[in-house]
């Protein structure tokens, strides 16, 4: 131990012991702190160059060749593959025509061309990774968990999706689409990457096991028979007001009509 | 217009029987007999039996809203069993497993047993809330007819004030009773009426504390609102709906202008024993539909919302229809507010909110008044105007109630973004001008559509009716022939009375002397004018002679007709209604006397 208790006031002694105690701390934050972000490791090179390939074709001319954003769409950096594989996935990407939001629509890629381009997306800068279905399948959850997801859906979702999730307006031609058919998958990453007008739940808000409550409560909700008869598109009153002066006055008048033009015919 | 279609000319129910042997005398026996000692039923029942109804469908729209009543007094006893007006939070654990666990009100709890746990329970909560929409509804529609055909002039004013006094009391319970399962969107709309109350300015807060007992939701609104909504509402409801048809049977029903109707008899069917079939019959209709919506139809899924949470909120949070126009208002309305020292002036709800409500009903309430002034009209009616006849107002009704639809429509602003693919901006935007110009150019429109419609009627009596044919001549000219109207339909056309224009007087008698009783406003005038001026003269007999003698009418109608007095204008007896009595002109149609 003489080496360093005979040089512990040498100049070199206080940054280094910095350098030291900087170091050990980032490394103990790598290993507590949670893995937010990673890298989609699986992706081999040959995939990330069909990726590039396929990202000039049919991306750049709005993303830049190298996803670095223009006046017409953001950058990429960042977003991570999940993103690409929601905006791909759903159709959403590439849009049609530049419009206030991109409508969900076929799409017309196959699973291999959006991994591709995913994992190209992922190598320009770290971003939330595709899920396993460990994580978003919100299946095997117990009634009060489920429970517990749609009370975390009325407060977190339901101002704008609805509460059945069947969507809502936002402003200046921006709305929030309706989750009816929207897979598990692409739920969770849309919670985490928060594409378009919606905000990013990262894992601080919402944990995995959060997001798993609220996709299992929507699925039960969706899946249950339907108490009570049609659901006349789940609109609330505004579609009850309509059908009951449509069906229900409109019937009693139709009715009325009938008894009317009808005289006494007791014979 | 008179109704005569699937009229027989021939019915044992209205045909005067002669009973072989007299029995007029004969005393009732048996279990009437008991009764009519002790309770009067015969004398009681000889008026109201007899008592005669037009038949007309707009006449039922006032009957839908009886019944849905009925149903919802019905309904509403069964949901009483059942509901529990209580804020005590618990949680819950019945059998519907999405809330399972979940901290709630007991009301709320209590609803989801009725819809879950409770046989019967979900169609019965269905069923009423259906018929609250219909009930209102057809108040609503039944309001309108009323005023379309100015029902509502004398001697009916008293009972068209109690009509609107229905109509706003109608929005507060359904209100009460859209707020009484605690949910998500019943939350919602009470938080939307405390801000209506604290917009008030000065005591909004005051008013506020007063109303919840305190800060919102507290603990107190729910057992409030549940006395409002099942005993103080529904019982002025109830005394003020008897006064209405009370009033109905003293003044006599009206009736739709026609051959044999005079503003001294109603012509129509008796209530025993065809109306008490008729009407009977109906009720368990509109029952039989609001059953069928109630059991098909899924209204105000509560279990979906959940149990109201001031931190949560749900896109597509609406009033129910009645409660929509004013939501609209509020939704388009620009945020004007005043800060003058520590208070706050919220123009922005106050005045599309409260003012809003406010000025609806003035208006409703007023305008019988009104339209009695600029008519200068003091007479009895008891035949309808067709709303034709008074082109003026029936184009302010189109015009309210295009206001009242851009309102409405802007209270669905975010439905309609979504749905229709627009901007909801665009829509607030275009629904901020609409409010002020739909109502105009729909009063245009619905104007000229009833001067034309006079027109067109003139044509017809001079003319007749187009017959669709075009005939060519010998020499190769084309013509339409017309087809004479039979008298019935002319004198239909040509028997209401014109509205006159009043002139500006200064108001003296013949001898020079100021008499205030004859002055007539430059106001009043004008008024009258815009009222009344321009209306198509109705045919002349002068006219109508010329026009049958013109030759094209091949099987002319004898314009010398017994009828056809009804051309001229009608000489309104004052007190007619108790003493003069006319026998129906009409053998086909029973005429009433009374």
């Amino acid at each position: 131990m003489g080496f360093l208790s005979k040089r512990r006031r040498h100049k070199a002694a206080k940054p280094l012991a910095i350098v030291l105690a900087l170091f050990l701390m980032g490394a103990l934050y790598s290993l507590v702190s949670p893995a937010t972000q990673s890298r989609a490791e699986t992706a081999s090179a040959e995939q990330v160059a069909r990726g590039k390939e396929l990202f000039q074709q049919t991306c750049s001319s709005c993303h830049g060749m190298n996803g670095e954003g223009t006046t017409e769409a953001p950058t990429l950096r960042g977003v991570g593959a999940a993103s690409v594989d929601f905006q791909m996935g759903t159709g959403r990407m590439p849009m049609a025509r530049p419009e206030a939001q991109a409508p969900a629509k076929r799409t017309l890629y196959t699973d291999e061309e959006i991994s591709a381009i995913a994992a190209y997306v992922a190598t320009l800068g770290e971003g939330p990774a595709i899920p396993s279905a460990d994580q978003y399948s919100g299946e095997g959850l117990s009634a009060e968990e489920l429970a517990r997801g749609g009370e975390l859906f009325k407060t977190n979702c339901s101002a704008c999706h609805n509460f059945e999730g069947t969507g809502g307006a936002l402003p200046n031609g921006k709305y929030a689409p309706p989750l009816t058919k929207t897979s598990d998958k692409h739920i969770y990453e849309a919670l985490r990457t928060g594409p378009q007008q919606m905000p990013v739940f990262a894992k601080g808000t919402l944990k995995d096991q959060d997001v798993k409550e609220i996709i299992g409560y929507l699925n039960t909700l969706h899946a249950q028979e339907d108490n009570g008869g049609l659901t006349l598109g789940g609109l609330g009153p505004v579609g009850e007001g309509f059908w009951g002066w449509i069906i229900g006055l409109g019937g009693c008048v139709t009715v009325a009509l009938w008894l009317a033009k009808k005289g006494a015919r007791a014979r | 217009m008179a109704s005569r279609a699937g009229v027989t000319d021939r019915s044992e129910a209205t045909e005067v029987q002669t009973p072989g042997k007299p029995h007029a005398m004969k005393p009732l026996s048996g279990v009437l007999g008991w009764a009519d000692d002790r309770l009067g039923l015969a004398t009681a029942g000889k008026g109201g039996l007899r008592k005669v109804f037009p038949d007309h469908w707009s006449f039922l729209l006032g009957e839908v809203a009886l019944y849905s009543f009925i149903v919802l007094l019905l309904t509403g006893v069964f949901l009483t069993v059942w509901f529990k007006p209580s804020m005590a939070e618990i949680d819950y654990e019945g059998s519907y497993q999405l809330l399972k666990g979940i901290q709630m009100s007991e009301a709320f709890a209590s609803t989801l047993d009725i819809s879950f746990d409770v046989r019967g329970g979900l169609l019965v909560r269905q069923i009423h809330h259906w018929a609250a929409i219909l009930f209102v509804a057809a108040a609503t529609a039944h309001m309108l007819r009323v005023f379309f055909t100015g029902a509502f002039r004398k001697p009916r004013e008293v009972n068209w004030l109690i009509g609107v006094g229905l109509f706003a009391l109608a929005t507060i319970e359904g209100f009460a009773g859209y707020s009484l399962p605690d949910d998500l969107l019943s939350g919602t709309g009470l938080r939307f009426v405390d801000g209506l109350i604290r917009s008030i300015p000065l005591i909004g807060t005051w008013a506020e504390f007063f109303v919840f007992g305190g800060e919102f939701p507290g603990t107190l609104v729910i057992p409030r609102l549940y006395m409002v909504h099942i005993l103080l509402v529904p019982a002025i409801l109830l005394g003020l709906i008897a006064g209405h048809i009370g009033l109905v049977v003293y003044h006599k029903h009206s009736q739709y202008p026609g051959p044999g109707r005079t503003e001294q008899n109603v012509v129509g069917y008796p209530m025993f024993p065809v109306y008490a079939a008729k009407a009977g019959g109906f009720f368990f209709v509109v029952f039989g539909i609001l059953m069928l919506m109630g059991g098909f139809m899924q209204i105000n899924p509560v279990w979906k919302f959940g149990p109201y949470n001031p931190a949560q909120v749900t896109a597509g949070s609406q009033p129910d229809w009645y409660m929509g126009w004013v939501e609209g208002a509020i939704r388009i309305m620009p945020n004007w507010e005043w800060h003058l020292g520590s208070t706050t002036w919220s123009w922005n709800i106050f005045l599309p909110g409260v003012g809003l409500m406010g000025l609806l009903f003035t208006a409703l309430g007023v305008w019988p008044f009104v339209e009695r002034w600029i008519t200068g009209d003091t007479r009895n009616h008891h035949l309808l105007d067709r709303p034709r006849n008074a082109p003026t107002r029936t184009g302010l009704g189109v015009a309210g109630m295009t206001c009242y639809a851009m309102f409405w429509l802007a209270g669905g602003n975010d439905i309609i973004a979504t749905h229709f693919h627009v901007s909801l901006n665009v829509v607030t935007h275009v629904m901020r001008v609409a409010v002020f110009v739909a109502p105009v150019i729909a009063f245009l429109i619905a104007k000229r559509i009833c001067l034309a419609l006079q027109r067109s009627d003139r044509e017809r009596v001079l003319h007749g009716s187009e017959t669709g044919i075009i005939e060519r001549s010998i020499d190769g000219s084309y013509s339409e022939p017309h087809a004479p109207i039979d008298i019935d339909a002319a004198y239909t056309l040509t028997q209401h009375p014109v509205i006159p224009v009043t002139q500006a007087t200064p108001g003296l008698d013949e001898n020079g002397v100021p008499d205030p009783s004859r002055k007539v406003s430059r106001l009043r005038a004008t008024l009258s004018h815009w009222f009344a001026g321009h209306q198509i003269p109705k045919p002349t007999r002068a006219e109508i002679e010329a026009a049958h003698h013109h030759g094209d009418d091949v099987d002319g109608v004898d314009p010398h007709g017994p009828d056809q007095n009804g051309v001229d204008q009608n000489g309104v007896d004052q007190d007619g209604a108790d003493r003069a009595v006319e026998s129906a002109q009409n053998p086909r149609e029973l005429s009433a006397r009374h």
